[in-house]
């Protein structure tokens, strides 16, 4: 059985947005930005797909909301256009993110903390999850941009934006969150709290791959990243991907209308299988599941480490996730096990288990069957849990031998 | 950069079978307790190295005849990775029917290369190295409790990455044996400075009395120390015909490192000397490509002419040069 939990990587493309985009190739290959009947033949579906991401996320009609290829992109030219609009020209000297953002808001970050700029790295508490205080520690009247995710991608904690968002408002400041695991999640209002700019991806909520947006707020302009042709109102240049924007119109309009079943059904089938993966000995969650996305699972194996896990999983056809040392490039513990101050021997054992709308019961089944086997195996070779004779002088982290 | 890094790829991809199946099945995993290794007439050593919260910890069990120092059992538990597990029962298999001393001669290269499906594919990519290192590490922690080398003394060589714990000691070998430029590869090889980077260079949020980039510095100002003295040597007027063997593969390592391996380095290859012999009134010297340079055209054609040329030119007449 191939069962696929990588769901926070990203998403199978849901077939009825496939369907949608196939015309989009063969039959309806116009650019949209040429004068004649090729071009304008794609405005209808152009139209109607924009229609209803501005729907989704509760966008007015006057805001913008600029499609881009992905979300690293979006994060880019937040960050970046910030820069050089108010660092770079004096006006203000000091940006803040949270140390657990995704790379593409921290790689972005630190270019700019290179080129001058004062960078505040906030912490997270013991759930997770970035606290208030701290904003409101470290905003000064120098603060040019707060941007904090919505939701973590490695715990799926939520973060508390509406609060967040506040304090920018009362400093004057620009509010910026990556919503990239908020969509389809939970419910996504920009008209509900302040915030000025708003990151998301169509591969997150059963969309394409390669077409992403920033929500702008009216009055909050930012100047373009790519400069060009001047499509999408010159905030962003580069021919339309006619096919990305309608499939994740198409997903979208599909993710909002499962909001329901994902927040009940599929939260249950989480909780169900969170609950009995720990039942097994030595396993560990850090953010409590109601202030978590309701698909996600963060879960530490004392004593095996994440690769070894996966490995184990892969080979049973199981998709799931570590940010842990040796499954990245880097030799880098999992950051956010880091950042939370989780016992340092659980920094390299956890594993994220991502569901979607289409994971089934069964799936999870054979899921937890699979794990269960494979803590057995991988418990059996690992020296955590290994015999030492009367006296022995560990140089391990010997708190269980 | 080009295609191969473009494409990227897992890590897994670049596993040799054999790391494979020792992960999906370790032959050495297990434990050896006080009652069995009396059992054996042995003498039972268990030693621990690497930690959970560095991502990597093992422990190796021997059962040593105190007679012959002769290790009649050795098997292993780690924490670890799939690359982890497979050095170390390597490692343990490597131990086995080995004297003490002859054990604490496997370098982590031996594990590396015994891992290996075919003599020239790496078993695990660089950034895996680090595993077969603690492989070998552990082995010299065995060796000194069973030598009943004074823990204490273990305790003080100079740890230059406080996050790996590893020591100056090994950095300098792992450095040396594997003749290592970049604090990267240390960061491959021995887990040295991939973690909070302080002992990298000056900077860090901790202060350190020896950084990564000294021991590379130092290590470059040795090779090119002894460079300097073996160019003494060959200019002081010894004959390439009248040189032992050794000296003469010295002189071709001096000439070739000076004048052909950039060359072959920038396209991507390599070279090695196999061996030297007379033959007649030739000098042979075999020699075989590496990298990019093997199945080259050119390696039997215009790259073969520079180094036969240059090697006649600054030795000798008589030198041959055959690839392998």
């Amino acid at each position: 059985m191939n069962v696929y939990l990588d769901n926070n990587a990203t998403t199978i493309v849901d077939p009825d947005v496939f369907t949608a985009m196939e015309p989009y190739f063969v039959q309806k290959y116009g650019n949209p930005n040429s004068l004649h009947s090729f071009a304008s033949e794609t405005h209808p579906g152009i139209k109607t797909a924009m229609e209803k991401i501005y729907e989704g996320i509760g966008a007015h009609r006057d805001d913008s909301v600029v499609i881009t290829s992905c979300a690293t992109e979006s994060n880019n030219w937040v960050l970046k256009s910030i820069y050089f609009e108010y660092i770079l020209t004096g006006k203000k000297n000091h940006i803040m993110i949270s140390e657990v953002e995704h790379p593409s808001v921290i790689s972005t970050a630190k270019w700019i903390e290179s080129m001058g700029c004062k960078v505040t790295y906030l912490p997270i508490n013991n759930e997770g999850i970035v606290d208030v205080q701290a904003v409101k520690d470290h905003i000064t009247d120098k603060t040019a941009l707060v941007s904090i995710m919505w939701a973590n991608n490695e715990t799926g904690a939520i973060f508390p934006v509406e609060e967040i968002g506040d304090i920018c408002e009362e400093h004057d400041v620009l509010f910026h969150t990556d919503a990239v695991q908020a969509i389809g999640k939970f419910p996504v209002d920009v008209q509900t709290f302040n915030v000025d700019y708003l990151t998301f991806s169509a591969h997150k909520f059963h969309g394409p791959k390669g077409i992403g947006a920033l929500y702008i707020k009216k009055g909050k302009e930012l100047m373009p990243l790519l400069h060009g042709g001047a499509q999408m109102g010159g905030y962003r240049s580069g021919t339309l991907n006619v096919a990305g924007i309608v499939g994740m119109g198409m997903a979208m309009e599909a993710a909002v209308s499962a909001l329901k079943f994902e927040m009940t059904e599929i939260r249950e089938l989480r909780d169900n299988l969170e609950d009995e993966l720990l039942k097994i000995k030595d396993t560990f969650v850090v953010t409590p599941r109601e202030k978590r996305t309701p698909n996600t699972i963060l879960i530490s194996f004392r004593g095996i480490e994440g690769e070894s896990m996966l490995w184990d999983l892969n080979r049973a056809g199981i998709a799931a996730s570590t940010g842990s040392a040796c499954a990245s490039e880097d030799l880098e513990a999992n950051s956010v096990m880091e950042a939370i101050g989780a016992a340092e021997d659980l920094a390299h054992t956890a594993i994220r288990f991502s569901l979607s709308r289409y994971t089934t019961k069964e799936e999870l089944d054979y899921t937890l069957e699979t794990v269960k086997k494979a803590v057995e195996r991988l418990r059996g070779i690992s020296s955590s849990y290994a015999y030492a004779p009367e006296g022995h002088e560990s140089g391990l982290d010997a708190h269980h031998n | 950069m080009g295609i191969d890094s473009l494409v990227g790829g897992t890590i897994w991809d670049e596993y040799s079978q054999k790391v494979t199946d020792l992960m999906n099945n370790p032959q050495n995993m297990g434990e050896i307790t006080e009652e069995q290794a009396k059992e054996m007439g042995a003498q039972l050593i268990v030693a621990d190295f690497g930690a959970e919260s560095c991502g990597d910890a093992v422990r190796l069990y021997w059962a040593v005849d105190p007679d012959t120092d002769k290790i009649l059992s050795s098997k292993f538990k780690s924490f670890g990775c799939g690359t982890a597990i497979a050095s170390s029962d390597t490692m343990a298999e490597l131990c086995k029917d080995k004297k003490v001393d002859e054990a604490v001669k496997i370098t982590n290269i031996d594990v590396e290369l015994a891992m290996r499906d075919t003599p020239d594919v790496p078993s695990v990519p660089p950034q895996k190295m680090h595993c077969s290192v603690m492989a070998y590490d552990v082995i010299k922690k065995a060796a000194a409790l069973y030598k009943g080398v004074d823990m204490e003394s273990f305790e003080e060589e100079v740890i230059i990455c406080e996050c790996a714990r590893v020591t100056l000691d090994t950095l300098k070998e792992v450095i040396r044996l594997n003749d290592l430029t970049t604090v990267e590869q240390i960061t491959d090889y021995t887990k040295a400075g991939g973690f909070c980077k302080s002992c990298i260079k000056p900077g860090g949020h901790e202060e350190k009395d020896i950084y990564l980039v000294d021991l590379l510095d130092d290590y470059e100002k040795e090779k090119l120390a002894s460079k300097a003295s073996l160019g003494n040597d060959t200019s002081s007027d010894i004959n390439f015909e009248d040189m032992t063997i050794v000296q003469r593969i010295k002189a071709v390592d001096a000439v070739i490192d000076k004048h052909i391996r950039q060359m072959l380095i920038r396209d991507g290859g390599d070279m090695e000397i196999l061996d030297i012999k007379e033959n007649g009134e030739h000098i042979d010297i075999y020699i075989r490509y590496l990298g990019a340079c093997s199945g080259c055209e050119s390696s039997s054609t215009g790259t073969l002419y520079a180094i036969d040329n240059t090697l006649q030119e600054k030795l000798s007449k008589k030198i041959r040069v055959l690839p392998i």
